[in-house]
C-alpha cells in the first residue's frame, strides 16, 4: 500500500502521520502543497493536522485552494481514497469532497486532551478493523472542531451509516456528538481526534492503530 | 476602484463568539443587547472595471463558506 502525504506550510501533524502509514506497513511519499500531482500508483493521500495558511481566512480554506488539493478532489472523485485528519478534515470540508462545515468550538477554548469515541460503523476501509460500538481513546487538539450540517445532511450521514466516529462526551458542541465522517463511496474520511497519536505504547495509547492497520490490509487485498 | 465584503453566518447558525461577546457587553452594565453576531469584512482593491460577477465567484469560491456563512458585496 503506497500512501501520499501532503505538507502545507503550517501543518505539523504531517511527520506523524507518515509514521503512522509506514508502522502499518505502508509505503509513504511525502508530497508538497505547491506540487501540481500526486505521486503515480498510490492508494490513499492523507491531509494531515496542523495549522496551514496560519488559518487565515477560514481553517483549511487556502490549503483547500492549493495546486495540490485540485489533484486531490480529482483522485477522490475518481474514487481514490483520502483521510483528513483535524486540519485535514477542515480541508476536506472545503473542497467539499466532505459536507458539512468545522466551526469553533462551543465553548470557545482550544481543547487538547485524549476524549472516548465510538466506532459508530464498521462497513469502511478505515474502521473495519474495530469494533461496531467499540469505544476508543484518541487525542483531540483543535480549537475550530464544532461539526455543523444542515438537518439533510445529518440525516443523510446517519441513514447511510457515514458517520465514523461520534464523541463519547461532546467536547466541542459538534452536531450530534460527530467526530468524523465518511464520504458517500466510504473511501472519503474526515475526523477531528488524531488517530496517528496514538499508535505507539509511548505515545500512552496505541487505539489508533487498527484505523491504519485495517487501512494497508484493505487496501492491499484491493 | 474598491470592493467590500461582508461576510456573516447565516441565520440560524448558532455563532458561539458573538454570544461569548454578548455576554462581556452583559458583564460591562450594557443592558438590554439581546442578540450578537460576528463576521468579517474583506476589503478588495480591485483593476477598474472588475465586475460584480467576479467578485461573487471570488466569494462563493473563496471568501465565504457558503455552507455557513452569506456575503454581501459594496462596490466602489
Amino acid at each position: 500500500m503506497h500512501a501520499a502525504v501532503i505538507t502545507f506550510p503550517g501543518s505539523n501533524c504531517d511527520r506523524d502521520l507518515a509514521v503512522a502509514f509506514e508502522n502499518a506497513g505502508a509505503k509513504v511519499t511525502r508530497v508538497w502543497h505547491k506540487d501540481t500531482s500526486l505521486p503515480d500508483g498510490i492508494d490513499i493521500v492523507g491531509i494531515p493536522g496542523g495549522f496551514s495558511f496560519g488559518d487565515y481566512l477560514r481553517c483549511g480554506a487556502i490549503a483547500a485552494n492549493s495546486p495540490i488539493c485540485q489533484s486531490v478532489v480529482d483522485f477522490a472523485n475518481k474514487g481514490g481514497y483520502a483521510v483528513g485528519i483535524c486540519n485535514g478534515f477542515q480541508v476536506l470540508t472545503e473542497t467539499g469532497l466532505l459536507p458539512g462545515a468545522l466551526m469553533r468550538n462551543a465553548g470557545l477554548k482550544f481543547i487538547c486532551k485524549s476524549v472516548g469515541l465510538s466506532v459508530e460503523t464498521t462497513d469502511s476501509p478505515y474502521t473495519a478493523g474495530y469494533a461496531q460500538g467499540q469505544e476508543i481513546t484518541v487525542p483531540v487538539a483543535h480549537h475550530d472542531g464544532n461539526y455543523t450540517a444542515d438537518a439533510d445532511v445529518i440525516a443523510r450521514l446517519n441513514g447511510d451509516a457515514r458517520v465514523a466516529f461520534r464523541y463519547a462526551d461532546n467536547p466541542n458542541g459538534s452536531d450530534e456528538a460527530i467526530a468524523g465522517i465518511l464520504s458517500a463511496n466510504k473511501r472519503v474520511l474526515g475526523m477531528m481526534p488524531h488517530p496517528e497519536r496514538c499508535v505507539d505504547e509511548a505515545h500512552g495509547g496505541t487505539d489508533g492503530t487498527a484505523l491504519f492497520r485495517s487501512l494497508v490490509d484493505q487496501l492491499v487485498t484491493a | 476602484m474598491k470592493a467590500r465584503v461582508h461576510v456573516m453566518l447565516k441565520t440560524g447558525v448558532l455563532d458561539p463568539q458573538g454570544e461569548a461577546v454578548r455576554h462581556a457587553l452583559g458583564a460591562l452594565g450594557f443592558e438590554g443587547v439581546e442578540g450578537v453576531r460576528q463576521g468579517k469584512v474583506i476589503e478588495l482593491d480591485l483593476a477598474e472595471g472588475t465586475s460584480k460577477g467576479t467578485v461573487e465567484q471570488m466569494c462563493e469560491k473563496l471568501l465565504a463558506n457558503t455552507v455557513i456563512e452569506r456575503f454581501d458585496i459594496e462596490i466602489g
